[in-house]
Order: structure tokens, then C-alpha cells, then sequence
């Protein structure tokens, strides 16, 4: 294993434009191995294109990205999960015609270490109880809860070193919310690290080590959870104070 | 097989080792059956068959990937030109069919990859669009690409295009047992063709479970997520072309050998309109479907030219309605009402690409979920 000290993700002054329109105008941020760090900002700030282009479903246009120390720019999508580098889209992103079942196993795609993937089924279906009383069930017809469980259960399934959830409580009732986060924490005590993108700034700054705020694809400011918290721009911005 | 039989009514879900018998039984005897008719009706079985195959191609593609294909007969055209071209007097050369068939599929395989590859980025009715162009843009070559150098002889089409020749044996030709016995043609091409339709169940069969089939369903389902999980999207979508243009290569090809002509007229837009309308008719996704909704919508319109007429003249005694037309007419409405009644199909898709012996034992618990 490599130096405990040297970050899992390091963006240097990334930009990620859409044809002309420069979407993310270079943004540097980083995150240390096992750390759970939020990317909070309004609509339309980049955030979930910055996600994307970690995760390589979208280009980068100027920068580096870094993982694990290696420069990945350039590496396709499906490489980049094999690295360890698992997406839970936004919206969910669901098989929604499969077997909660085999979207899970989805996950596994991948893998070929079939011993190991039934006992990651376990250790999702622990994580995640309800997942389990809906195995055989159409994805479709699941709550907007479940499927977000079964999207994080399926992330899972690829044994991941870094977790990126774009917007895991969107469009989620507030119960339904807390539990999802209580998902993520003991995700993240598992030693995974994670990169979250929230609109709920509130639940993600009082949840996560470290923050990250964006407006109009720059990064404004950036501190604790507990410091941004404080901060009374940031409550006056995102908490509507 | 198993959901052929299973599809049965009544006796596929009292006894499915009964059914099935029924469906070999029937397979067999199917020709024995509709010459009983007259020889027109096993011919039409001859092309049923050919359909059953272009449907499975094209199911591959769009039940199983998601990917819509409006140009899908180009690729059922492509087997059958290169079969004209290497076993016919057109350019005098004569290869045997077991060159030639693979040829075809070949060359078809790559004309889905060489449709593939600007597609990409494309999906739904865009998809649509550029697939329906690629169509007619063949069909069109075909046409004109006889000046100023004669290859494909324009619209007159290729003519004595080599029959199917097997170990030595011509079967265009017949069978000849004893010396007032002979078993026509159009018998042994139905069998040949079942073997080839029996084959393809197999093979797309076997890849709805692999691996492959299942990036298919992930790609069908959402492309983004499917990427997100680790999956090379852009091979899987050209393996998705190319693997179902192959089936209408090796549909083409043997369209060929049977016809013993080709012309550009047999690859028209409504061609391809035709195969996808079997397919979406029969439940998209579901090989069963798909071949119960190939061989439905070739035998009812022929059964429709036969009765059109005869009960026309018995009610009113003329012929109102021109057999051709009624003909659209009720294909048309029998489509209108099988959206509306059963908009997946006669035989819909069950959800799992996965361990149909699952669906099978739990049958209640999959309508129940839905």
C-alpha cells in the first residue's frame, strides 16, 4: 500500500466544459484515504459535472486528475471502476426493468471472485435489510428509497476504495433521507471514502469531516463540516439564514 | 424452447414436458401440414422461417440492447448479395454455400459495425433516423450501382443464383425415393431453415444469460449506470450490431439460395418496418415472443389474400375490398388493438435476463410483483 498521507483523489485545476460552455472553470480539491468529504453548492454549480468526469463519464477539458497518485484523465470509465472508483449516479440510475437481485449483482460486474461477491451480497444485505425482503422484486417498482439503497448496494458490490453519491437524498422524504445517510456513515466506517454532492447542505455539512462549497464551477470556499457551518456566509447562502 | 412451450395455452402451464413435445411435434410436421393446403402455404413456412431469423437478429439488438434499428433489412440484403455475388453466373463465380454463408455473415457483421460505430452517441428516435437512412442508402446502391461498372445489375437484380448445395447434393432438386416417390424442395429448405432457426434459439439463447446479455439489459435499461458499473458500453453496442446484423446476413444468404434471385425491391424500408413489427407484435425481448410474432404476421396476411376474396364474393357476391388492401387494413387494426391490450406483445418480456427456471417455479409471484 502507498503513503498513508497522500490523497486517494486530487483534482489540480480541473475544467470540464460542455462544447463551448466551460462548465467547471478549474477547481482543485483533494481527499485523503477513509475520509468522508461533502461537495455542497447550489443548482447549476458543476457539482454533479465534476462527479461525472471523476468518474469518467464526461471528458476532462484542462488539469489533472489524479488517483491514487496516477494521472486518470484519460482513462475510460469502465477502467476507472476496476481501480476502485465506484459511481451511484444522480437520479439513481437503477436497472429498472431487472431483479433488485441482478441489479445488485450488476455491481459485480467486473469481478470474477465469485466466493467473494456472495459474501459482499451478505454484507450489503446486513448493511441494508430492506434490500434484502425485495430481492425478486422489478427495480422499477421499488420507493424512491429502496432503489437509492439498491444503487448504493450495487456500488458496493464492486468493492470500491472511493464512493462518489451524487445527490443521494434527492427527491426523498426526510425519514427516508436519515436512513440513506445512516447507509452511507457505516459505508464509510468501513474505511471506503467518499465524496458526497449535496443540495441538503445542512445534513451534509453536519455529517461529513470536511466540505467543499461550489458556485458557478469554482470552489469559494472550503473547511470542517463544523467550521463551514458556522460560517455565516455559507448560512446565509445555503441555509437560508 | 421452454418458453414456446410454456406459452402454450392451457397445457404449457398444466404440463410443460407435454407442450414441448407439442412444439417439436408441430415444428416437424409443419409443412406436412400446410401442403394439405397446397404447396403456396409451405412455401410461405419457407419464409416464415427466414422471418423467424430476422427477428431473432433484430430482437437481439433491439429487445435485448435497446438499441432501435430501422435499417435492419440492409444487413438481410448484404447476405443476400454476397451470396448472389459468389454463387451465381453473375460474375461466374461459384463458390459452395458453406463459403458463402459465412461470407455473408461476415460481410454483414461489419456493415452493423460500420453502422455502428458513428451511432454511438445516439439513442431513441436519432438512433432511429440514422439507422432508417443507412437502410435506404444500401437499398439505394443496390439500385444504381450498375453504372459504370455493372456490380449489383441495378434493379433487375441478380438472376440463377446457386441453390443450396449439401455434401454434393442439390437440394433445389428434391428428393427422389424409389421411382414414383419425390419429396419437393420446399420441404427440405423448411428443414434446412428450421435447423438454422433451431441454431440461432440456441445461441442467442446461451448469450441473454452470459455475461454479454446482461450488459445489454444494463445498457438497455440506462446507459450512464450501466457505464458506472464498469461496463465498455461502446463495445458492447457495436457487439450488439454486429451479432444481430450477422443473423441477417445468414437470413440473407439463405433468402438467396431459395429465391434463386435477388433485387433491391426485397430490402425496402417496409421490410425492415415488417421485421420490427414482428417483434414488438410478438413481446420485444423475448425470444419466444419474437418467434411467435415472425411466424403470426407472415402466415395472417397470407391467410387474410386467401379468405378475402372467397368470403367477399360468398357475402356480397363481388370483391369490394382489393384482398391487398384489407390486407393493410386489418393488420393495421389487429396492431392498434394488441397496443392497447397488450402493449408488451403476445409473449412479454419478463424482467430477469437471468434464470428463466426462476420465472417458471415462481410464475404468481412475477405477475404479482408487476
Amino acid at each position: 500500500m502507498s503513503d498513508a498521507t497522500k490523497p486517494l483523489l486530487q483534482l489540480r485545476d480541473t475544467k470540464i466544459s460542455y462544447g463551448a460552455i466551460e462548465a467547471v472553470k478549474g477547481i482543485s480539491l483533494e481527499l485523503a484515504k477513509g475520509e468522508l468529504v461533502s461537495l455542497i453548492g447550489a443548482n447549476g454549480a458543476g457539482k454533479t459535472t465534476t462527479l461525472n468526469a471523476i468518474a469518467g463519464l464526461l471528458p476532462v477539458a484542462g488539469g489533472e486528475v489524479l488517483y491514487d497518485g496516477a494521472k486518470i484523465n484519460a482513462l475510460p470509465a469502465h477502467k476507472r471502476l476496476r481501480q476502485g472508483l465506484a459511481l451511484v449516479p444522480e437520479g439513481r440510475g437503477i436497472f429498472t426493468r431487472l431483479t433488485v437481485e441482478e441489479n445488485l449483482r450488476m455491481g459485480a460486474y467486473c469481478r470474477r471472485d465469485s466466493d467473494a461477491i456472495e459474501a459482499d451480497m451478505e454484507r450489503v444485505f446486513t448493511m441494508l435489510p430492506r434490500v434484502r425482503e425485495r430481492l425478486q422484486q422489478v427495480a422499477g417498482t421499488l420507493s424512491g428509497g429502496e432503489q437509492q439503497m439498491v444503487a448504493i448496494g450495487r456500488a458496493l458490490l464492486s468493492r470500491p476504495r472511493l464512493l462518489l453519491l451524487d445527490e443521494p437524498s434527492m427527491g426523498l422524504a426526510p425519514l427516508v433521507v436519515e436512513k440513506i445517510f445512516e447507509v452511507i456513515r457505516s459505508v464509510a466506517a468501513e474505511g471506503v471514502t467518499i465524496l458526497l454532492v449535496e443540495q441538503n447542505a445542512n445534513l451534509a455539512l453536519e455529517f461529513s469531516q470536511r466540505a467543499y462549497v461550489m458556485e458557478s464551477g469554482r470552489i469559494t470556499l472550503t473547511g470542517s463540516g463544523a467550521d463551514l457551518l458556522a460560517d455565516p456566509k455559507v448560512r446565509a447562502a445555503y441555509l437560508g439564514e | 424452447m421452454n418458453q414456446l412451450a410454456l406459452a402454450i395455452p392451457w397445457l404449457g402451464k398444466r404440463n410443460p414436458a407435454a407442450a414441448r413435445w407439442v412444439v417439436i411435434a408441430l415444428a416437424l410436421a409443419a409443412p406436412l401440414i400446410a401442403v394439405l393446403f397446397g404447396k403456396t402455404w409451405v412455401r410461405i413456412l419457407d419464409f416464415a422461417m427466414l422471418y423467424v431469423m430476422l427477428a431473432i437478429g433484430l430482437n437481439l439488438v433491439v429487445g435485448f440492447a435497446g438499441l432501435l434499428d430501422l435499417g435492419y433489412i440492409a444487413f438481410y440484403a448484404v447476405g443476400a448479395y454476397t451470396f448472389a455475388f459468389l454463387a451465381s453466373p453473375h460474375f461466374d463465380i461459384h463458390l459452395p454455400f458453406w463459403l458463402v454463408l459465412p461470407a455473408g455473415a461476415g460481410f454483414a457483421a461489419l456493415a452493423g459495425i460500420i453502422l455502428g460505430l458513428p451511432t454511438l452517441r445516439l439513442r431513441g428516435d436519432y438512433l432511429a433516423i440514422v439507422t432508417l437512412g443507412f437502410g435506404e442508402i444500401v437499398r439505394i446502391f443496390l439500385n444504381n450501382l450498375n453504372h459504370p461498372i455493372n456490380i449489383t445489375n441495378g434493379p433487375q437484380g441478380i438472376n440463377m443464383v446457386d441453390p443450396l448445395v449439401l455434401f454434393g447434393w442439390d437440394i433445389s432438386q428434391g428428393l427422389q425415393i424409389g421411382e414414383s416417390f419425390k419429396i419437393n424442395s420446399l420441404f427440405l429448405y423448411y428443414y434446412v431453415f428450421l435447423a438454422f432457426v433451431v441454431l440461432s434459439i440456441i445461441l442467442v439463447q446461451r448469450l441473454q444469460i452470459s455475461r454479454i446479455g446482461r450488459a445489454w439489459a444494463a445498457i438497455r435499461d440506462d446507459e450512464l449506470a450501466a457505464k458506472a458499473i464498469g461496463i465498455n458500453t461502446r463495445n458492447m453496442k457495436l457487439l450488439a450490431f454486429s451479432l444481430g446484423a450477422t443473423f441477417g446476413g445468414v437470413s440473407g444468404g439463405l433468402f438467396a439460395a431459395f429465391q434463386g434471385f435477388v433485387s433491391p425491391e426485397s430490402f425496402s424500408l417496409m421490410e425492415s418496418i415488417a421485421v420490427l413489427t414482428m417483434i414488438v407484435f410478438g413481446g420485444m425481448g423475448n425470444l419466444a415472443g419474437v418467434i411467435v410474432g415472425a411466424l403470426a404476421l407472415t402466415a395472417l396476411p397470407e391467410i387474410l389474400r386467401y379468405v378475402a376474396v372467397p368470403v367477399q364474393q360468398a357475402l356480397f357476391d363481388r370483391v369490394i375490398l382489393d384482398p391487398e388492401v384489407l390486407r393493410m387494413l386489418l393488420l393495421s387494426l389487429a396492431m392498434i388493438f394488441m397496443m392497447l391490450l397488450r402493449p408488451s406483445g403476445l409473449i412479454p418480456a419478463y424482467s430477469r435476463y437471468s434464470r428463466p427456471e426462476l420465472v417458471v417455479g415462481k410464475e404468481s409471484s412475477g405477475e404479482a410483483a408487476k
